[in-house]
Parts: C-alpha cells; sequence; structure tokens
C-alpha cells in the first residue's frame, strides 16, 4: 500500500470530526508509520505523545499562510527536545488552557514566544521524570536528543513514546529554565514548512473543503446596500433551479438551500428579492470623500500633542500644506468566505478557516444561548485571511441557517458577495501642515485624521481610535512641535482591521509627507530621515541597511529611481527601498529592497516569505485597490474590476533580516505599510509628481 | 438527466447532475475531489485550473455537459506518486503560504513545462499573469517553475 492510499484509508475511516485541522507532516514519512492503536498521552496542552514515538502539537492559532504551524511547532519542539521528523500538528477545539485562540495584529509569536516555550520545556521535564523513575534514578542523570532519554551512567535508552503515558500521569514542574538562544537547533534556523506537501497535492483542508454526513449548501443573497433588510421576496424561480431545496429567510437576507454550490448560488442569483434600503440607500464614496476633507479643517481629539504646532507654524520659514487620501479596501482572500454549521437540539458544531475561533465561540453561545461544553469550534486551514476572517459574520450566518434547518449546511460566498458584503478597510483623510526652519529641517509636524473606527466601534479612550491614528501618533521622527488630531467619522460602510491596519493609510500618508518636506527642504529623503531618527537607533539601524543594499546615492540605470520609507509596527522596524520606472504613463516596481529588524527570529524562511507577501499586498493595493460605492452600492465585484498585483508586475524583493537576539516582533504585518510610500516616493523622483491619493491607477497617464 | 461520462485522472466516472453544473462543482460537491478550488467562478483567477485533453482551463465556467468522452486531470491525478517534477520543485523552495491557489498554479505550469519545456520569465509571465496569488508567492512560483523545467529535463522522479 503506498503512502497516499494509507493516509485516505485513514481519513475514510475516521470521524469527520476528527479530520477537520488533521496535518500531516510529510506523507513520505508516513509511508513507515502506522496509526497508533491507542490514543496517544496529553502530556500537556500543546503536546500529545504517542507509543509510536508520533508527537502530536496542538497549533491553537490558525494558519491563513503565515507560518504558524511550522513557526509554533518549532518553539514547542526546541524545548522539547523530540525528534522534528515525528513531529505532526492539529488545531485543537477551543480550550480555555490556550487562552485566545485567534490570529491578528502578528501576535503568534510575540504572545507564543514564552508559553510555547515553557510548555515544551515542562513536557519534557515530565517525560525525563517518568524515565528516571522507571530506571529509579535522579533526573539530573538522564540526557535527552531526538525524542530519546539516555540514562548517563548505564546509556540505557528509553523513547518518549515509551514513558509518555507516565509522564502524562505527572505534576508539570513549577517552573523551568529555558535555553540561551546560543543553544537553539529548530529556532533561528530556516525549517522546512510542515504542511507544503499537502499543499501542493491538493490535500490540506481548508474551510471550504468540508464534508460532513447529510450536509447541504447555501448561498446567501444579502442587501446590496449596508444596513438594508428584507421587505419581500418571491422564491419561485430560484426553486425552480434543479439542485435547490428550499429557501430560508434570516436576520442578513435570504439563504437558498441546495444539493450542491453551483445550483445555491444559481438560485440566490433567482431570487426576486424587494429591499427596504434604509438609511445607507444615497451613500456615495466621492461625497463621503469631501466631507472627510471637510472635517480635517476642524480641530479633533488629540492623539498626540508635543510642543504647540498651530502657534509654531506661524513663525516657521517655511510652510507645507498637503492633503492626503485612501479609499476603502475589501480583503479578497483567495478563499471565499465560507462556513459549515450543525446545529441540534443539544449541540451547535461550527468547521471555518477563521481568524478567530474564540470569537466564533461567543457568537455560537449568543446564537444557540446553549453552554460552551455543547458548543466545538473545527478550526480548518484558511486560504488567506488579511484580517477578514477576524469578523465572526459569515460564521454567525451559517449557524443562522444551521438552526433554521437542523441539518449541516454549508454557506459559500460567492466572490461578488465577498467584495460587495463584506467588512472593510475604511477610507480616511488627512491633511497636513508643517513647517521647516530657515535651514531646512522640520520643525512643525501637525497631522489632522478623518477615518472611520477601525473595529466598527466609535471612538475609544478620550475619542481616540487607537487603530485609526496608528502609523501617524507614533512616528519617532524628532521634530519639536509635532500634534495629531483625530476625528472618528462614520460612513455608510462597516469597518475592520486589514492586514496592517492603521499603518495601511498613515504610513503611506506620512512617508509621502516626509518626502515632501525633504523636498521643500532641500535634503535627500534619507538624509533627512536619519537626522530625524538619531533617538530610534533600531529604525535608524533598518533605514541605513536599506539605503546600503539599494546602493542609495548611487546611479541606476536610466529611467529607474529610488523612493524610500520606514515603519515601526507590531513589534518590528521595517525600511524598504523601491526602484520604478515610469514609461508612458505606465508604472513598473523592478525591485524592493527590504530590511527588517524584527527581534529574534524564529524561521528566517518564513520572515522572508511574509516581507515578499506582504509587499505584494501592499503594492496591490497601492496600485489598483479601491472599493467605490454609488447609491450605496459597491461598484466592483470580482477580481476584472477589484484586480490585483500579478506575477508579470511583481518585484523582485531582496530582505535583509538584522541579526537580534531582542524579543520577537511581529511579522505577517510588518512588511505591508512601506510599500506605498516607497513607490510614491520613486514615482516623485522619476516624474515629479507626487501621488497624494490612492490607489495610484491611472494618474501618471 | 443523462449520465455524462468522461475520463477523471485516468478512470472512467460518470455523473448524473444537471448538465449545465460547472465541471468545479462536479469535482467538489458531487465527487468529492476539493484540490480544485474556487476563487472567482468567471475564469479570471485561475485557482480551479485543470487538464482537458492536456490543455489548461478554467473548471469553474466549463459546463460538465461538454465534457463527453473527454479526458479530465485535477492536482489529485497530477502524478501518481505526488512526485510530478513541478510539484518536487514546489516542495524544494517551500513556494505554497496559505496554498489554496496553488492547485490551479501548479497545473498551469504543468501543462506549460509540456509545450514550453524551458521558458523565458518572459513566457512565464505570459501565462502566470492569469493566476493570481493574494499571498504573494510570485517570486517563489517563478524559481519553482525554473527549477521544476531542470528537473523535467533531468528525468524528473516520476
Amino acid at each position: 500500500m503506498t503512502a497516499t492510499a494509507s493516509r485516505r484509508g485513514f481519513l475514510k475511516t475516521t470521524a469527520a470530526a476528527l479530520v477537520v485541522g488533521f496535518c500531516w507532516p510529510d506523507s513520505k514519512e508516513l509511508a513507515a508509520q502506522t496509526v497508533a492503536s491507542t490514543m496517544p498521552a496529553k502530556v500537556n496542552a500543546w503536546i500529545r505523545i504517542g507509543a509510536d514515538d508520533s508527537v502530536t502539537l496542538m497549533i491553537h492559532k490558525s494558519e491563513m499562510g503565515q507560518g504558524t504551524v511550522t513557526s509554533l511547532s518549532q518553539l514547542l519542539a526546541e524545548e522539547l527536545e523530540c525528534d522534528w521528523k515525528k513531529v505532526r500538528t492539529e488545531f485543537p477545539g477551543l480550550d480555555p488552557a490556550f487562552g485566545l485562540q485567534g490570529v491578528f495584529g502578528s501576535q503568534s509569536i510575540r504572545t507564543g514566544w514564552t508559553p510555547l516555550r515553557t510548555a515544551g520545556a515542562q513536557a519534557r521535564d515530565m517525560l525525563v521524570r517518568a524515565a528516571a523513575q522507571r530506571w529509579n534514578i535522579d533526573k539530573s542523570l538522564c540526557r535527552v536528543s531526538n525524542g530519546v532519554i539516555s540514562n548517563s551512567a548505564n546509556n540505557a535508552k528509553l523513547t518518549f513514546g515509551q514513558v509518555a503515558e507516565a509522564a502524562s500521569k505527572l505534576t508539570p514542574p513549577a517552573s523551568v529554565a529555558l535555553k540561551n538562544p546560543s543553544q537553539f537547533t529548530l529556532i533561528g534556523k530556516p525549517i522546512k514548512r510542515l504542511d507544503t506537501h499537502d499543499k501542493v497535492t491538493g490535500r490540506t483542508q481548508f474551510g471550504i473543503d468540508v464534508r460532513v454526513p447529510n450536509m447541504v449548501y447555501a448561498a446567501v443573497a444579502r442587501c446590496p446596500v449596508f444596513g438594508g433588510k428584507v421587505a419581500s421576496f418571491d422564491a419561485t424561480k430560484a426553486k425552480a433551479i434543479p439542485g435547490v431545496k428550499s429557501t430560508v429567510q434570516i436576520s442578513n437576507g435570504i439563504a437558498v438551500i441546495a444539493d450542491n454550490t453551483w445550483a445555491a448560488f444559481a438560485g440566490a442569483k433567482a431570487l426576486d428579492i424587494k429591499w427596504d434600503e434604509g438609511a445607507n440607500a444615497a451613500f456615495s464614496t466621492e461625497s463621503n470623500r469631501a466631507a472627510f476633507a471637510e472635517q480635517t479643517k476642524q480641530p479633533g481629539a488629540s492623539a498626540r500633542k508635543q510642543g504647540d504646532g498651530a502657534a509654531a507654524l506661524g513663525t516657521v520659514a517655511k510652510k507645507i500644506d498637503a492633503l492626503y487620501e485612501a479609499p476603502f479596501l475589501a480583503h479578497a482572500p483567495m478563499e471565499p468566505l465560507n462556513c459549515v454549521a450543525h446545529v441540534t437540539s443539544d449541540k451547535c458544531e461550527v468547521w471555518a478557516s477563521t481568524q478567530m475561533q474564540t470569537g466564533i465561540g461567543q457568537v455560537a453561545r449568543q446564537l444557540t444561548g446553549f453552554s460552551p461544553d455543547k458548543i466545538a469550534v473545527h478550526t480548518t486551514y484558511m486560504g488567506g485571511g488579511f484580517g477578514r476572517r477576524a469578523g465572526t459574520d459569515f460564521a454567525a450566518e451559517a449557524i443562522e441557517v444551521a438552526k433554521a434547518i437542523g441539518i449541516p449546511v454549508k454557506v459559500t460566498w460567492s466572490r461578488e458577495n465577498d467584495i460587495q458584503n463584506g467588512i472593510y478597510r475604511p477610507a480616511s483623510v488627512t491633511r497636513f501642515a508643517a513647517g521647516l526652519d530657515a535651514d531646512g529641517w522640520p520643525t512643525v509636524f501637525t497631522a489632522n485624521i478623518a477615518c472611520p473606527p477601525m473595529g466598527g466601534f466609535p471612538g475609544g479612550r478620550g475619542g481616540i481610535d487607537s487603530t485609526s491614528v496608528e502609523g501617524l501618533a507614533d512616528l519617532h521622527y524628532t521634530i519639536p512641535h509635532t500634534q495629531v488630531d483625530y476625528h472618528a467619522v462614520t460612513g455608510g460602510v462597516p469597518t475592520t482591521y486589514w492586514r496592517a491596519v492603521g499603518y495601511t493609510q498613515n504610513t503611506f500618508f506620512a512617508e509621502s509627507f516626509m518626502d515632501e518636506l525633504a523636498t521643500a527642504g532641500g535634503k535627500d529623503p534619507v538624509e533627512l530621515r536619519r537626522k530625524l531618527l538619531a533617538g530610534t537607533p533600531r529604525l535608524l539601524g533598518v533605514l541605513n541597511l536599506a539605503a546600503e543594499k539599494a546602493g542609495w546615492g548611487t546611479p541606476l540605470p536610466a529611467g529607474r529611481f529610488r523612493g524610500v520609507a520606514v515603519v515601526n509596527n507590531v513589534g518590528s522596524y521595517t525600511a524598504q527601498v523601491a526602484e520604478v520606472s515610469v514609461t508612458a504613463g505606465k508604472l513598473k516596481v523592478h525591485r524592493v529592497v527590504c530590511a527588517t529588524d524584527c527581534g529574534q527570529v524564529v524561521n528566517p524562511a518564513i520572515v522572508d516569505q511574509q516581507i515578499r507577501s506582504a509587499i505584494i499586498f501592499g503594492l496591490s493595493a497601492a496600485m489598483k485597490g479601491e472599493i467605490t460605492i454609488e447609491k450605496g452600492r459597491i461598484q466592483q465585484a470580482n477580481f476584472n474590476s477589484y484586480d490585483v498585483v500579478r506575477m508579470d508586475e511583481a518585484p523582485v524583493v531582496d530582505v535583509h533580516i538584522v541579526p537580534s537576539t531582542e524579543a520577537p516582533g511581529g511579522m505577517g504585518e510588518a512588511g505591508v505599510p512601506c510599500i506605498a510610500p516607497a513607490v510614491a516616493n520613486a514615482i516623485f523622483a522619476a516624474t515629479g509628481k507626487r501621488i497624494r491619493r490612492l490607489p495610484i491607477a491611472n494618474q501618471l497617464a | 438527466m443523462p449520465n455524462i461520462t468522461f475520463n477523471l485522472n485516468g478512470k472512467p466516472q460518470s455523473v448524473d447532475v444537471n448538465p449545465e453544473t460547472p465541471l468545479l462543482w462536479v469535482l467538489r460537491d458531487t465527487l468529492g475531489l476539493t484540490g480544485t478550488k474556487f476563487g472567482c467562478g468567471m475564469a479570471i483567477c485561475g485557482a480551479c485550473t485543470v487538464h482537458i485533453n492536456g490543455t489548461p482551463m478554467r473548471a469553474c465556467s466549463i459546463q460538465i455537459a461538454g465534457l463527453q468522452g473527454k479526458n479530465v486531470t485535477t492536482i489529485e491525478g497530477l502524478s501518481p506518486n505526488s512526485l510530478h517534477p513541478v510539484q518536487q520543485a514546489w516542495i524544494e523552495r517551500d513556494v505554497p503560504q496559505c496554498g489554496y491557489c496553488q492547485s490551479g498554479q501548479i497545473m498551469t505550469v504543468a501543462a506549460l513545462l509540456t509545450k514550453t519545456p524551458k521558458p523565458s520569465d518572459a513566457d512565464i509571465d505570459e501565462v502566470m499573469r492569469f493566476n493570481i496569488c493574494r499571498c504573494g508567492t510570485y517570486q517563489d512560483i517563478r524559481a519553482a517553475i525554473h527549477r521544476a523545467a531542470e528537473l523535467q529535463t533531468a528525468g524528473g522522479a516520476r
């Protein structure tokens, strides 16, 4: 029997609930393995060890490409000292032992750094004590390597699998010593991802791939205007479509239940629905922009005040004003939203590719009234998330449909639903006024932001939504008078986090405007930043490294120009230099040099990938991304009208990582903010045209 | 409804479905072959790319009725041992991030290399710009295509 066949045989004979979220390291490795006949021993919440020496690590976060399955396993295995080749991973269900289960804010490594290494070390200690008891020796005489414990007195050996059961019954140690970085064998190494083999053979199970017995398929027709409700509907035409079974009205629209996804989509399109469009029926992004810009003429809530910007502006040698704008954006992960739910009289089960398992558990409790023990949330791999899957709306909807029909149902969103019925990165406007002294150095920097709160909630402390001002209120430039005001404006659009959140607009604004100040003062953009960042060594360090690696100041091939930007977000420091050409109004980004200081690196290969990923993601938005609304309706619908960067437009990206033993910084979002301003600044160098509104689109024509 | 019979990954397959149903949903929902992905539903993202009589096609936009007697190959049937040179190169390079688009990328590349065994960067751009990757794995994909071409020329590991 081949490895493939044996794995498939196993999957077929295993309960569906167990299959979801299973990830095998490599089917080649599995050829020699048989499935253990007994349940593996639970040494602690994260670690299970089978009698066959298999090590199953619980990935309590989720995986959307950012590498958590591999990098969190590295943290656990580093201290556990298991055999890396025997590591498998699994996404566990909800368990308070894990704390918050979800992935957002580039936090998995940062929040897992100490707890996961500790869990690995505790488990190792328990395994060693179990072996020492078996040998009746002191544990100090035991040595551990690659999942094998040796008795240094007589060289006897016990494998983890042989003592796991006994170890699981011991009390965890109160404290454990963790390795010094110099002792790391997995952390800091470019370990291959554990999930690649399944991803290149089509075996990885994403949410959309979940199939449970007796499952039906659903699609939902939602109001084209945000906040609108169903007034009345006629399902006659929908029900005439072969495969369509029924329709169900839910709070958000009409669900069409069918025996396959395509029939459900066709049914949802065929519904004849009269909508009560509500308050947003006349909303337009064009008038919204004007309203936001108007708002920024007024003082707002103070997000930062140092010196007296308003007064100082009256005394400067040179004053510079600018108005910057960013549009609404959709996330558009490759896997359209979907969720499988099954609600019976005493149980609610949900299968989802989600960034927010804990949130889905809460939503399930609210919608069913069940206690936590009656709710199961199964996490699958995600086909991208970018913040969209931190929302729980799509799961709530599936639970609502499942409650109504009593059998398992998979609700799948079409791409059009994803683009038009979602939650969005807010549009925003920032008005700058700055001043230079007689030598051309900035002495005053004021920013006035109008941006709907990212979480969709009214302003937080003191009227400030911290995510809406990040990237401006926390700028590191030393400028005597620095002032940032904020207006928590509202628009007719639900808003949420989008990979790198406030920095996606504000770093574009800030770093573009810093370039304007450099130009106005007759300074080189790198030189200006060097002077003003003297007090922030790690940011200065990446600026210098990126400038050096990009050859800043050295000649380029004819027609090519450079632009630079820096940011400190998610605990990491990043600088990028973009190299562009503009030919007959057409922008080409040839190369991006990125230097990052993200503290202690867990997996440099994944850091490298995340930077490249973030740059393409940010570049898609900078060049093309825009959600516009007329008469309350989103004008974009699919990848033809909401286009993204393609292979032929992708720059070569060179990543340089600063060696560091500082605490790890986040990485998933670190590379996003700089690319838009670096490219816009390079465009200015190439053409003299200052991009003050995203996307760049056809502004160069 | 009439049965439609075609060859799927080397074996005869009959289905009894609405003949207008796109191949994608027959594969995924009727037959349970979920390696082929839904991304856009209008043949513009490439996530659902399969081979029909050896040609890369978008399964989301091909009605099952037109496949009578045709040969359909999906990611699950690309190679008997999952080690097609393209898959091998993808593993060497650790190309996938989220992985969702990669079935379509790999099927597109496998067809490209059959027709153009040593593609230039321009050849790659011309074909691959119709396959979207939101994780931005393009640089790794390009490197892996060149590597797969080497492996294929060397006889691969099939």
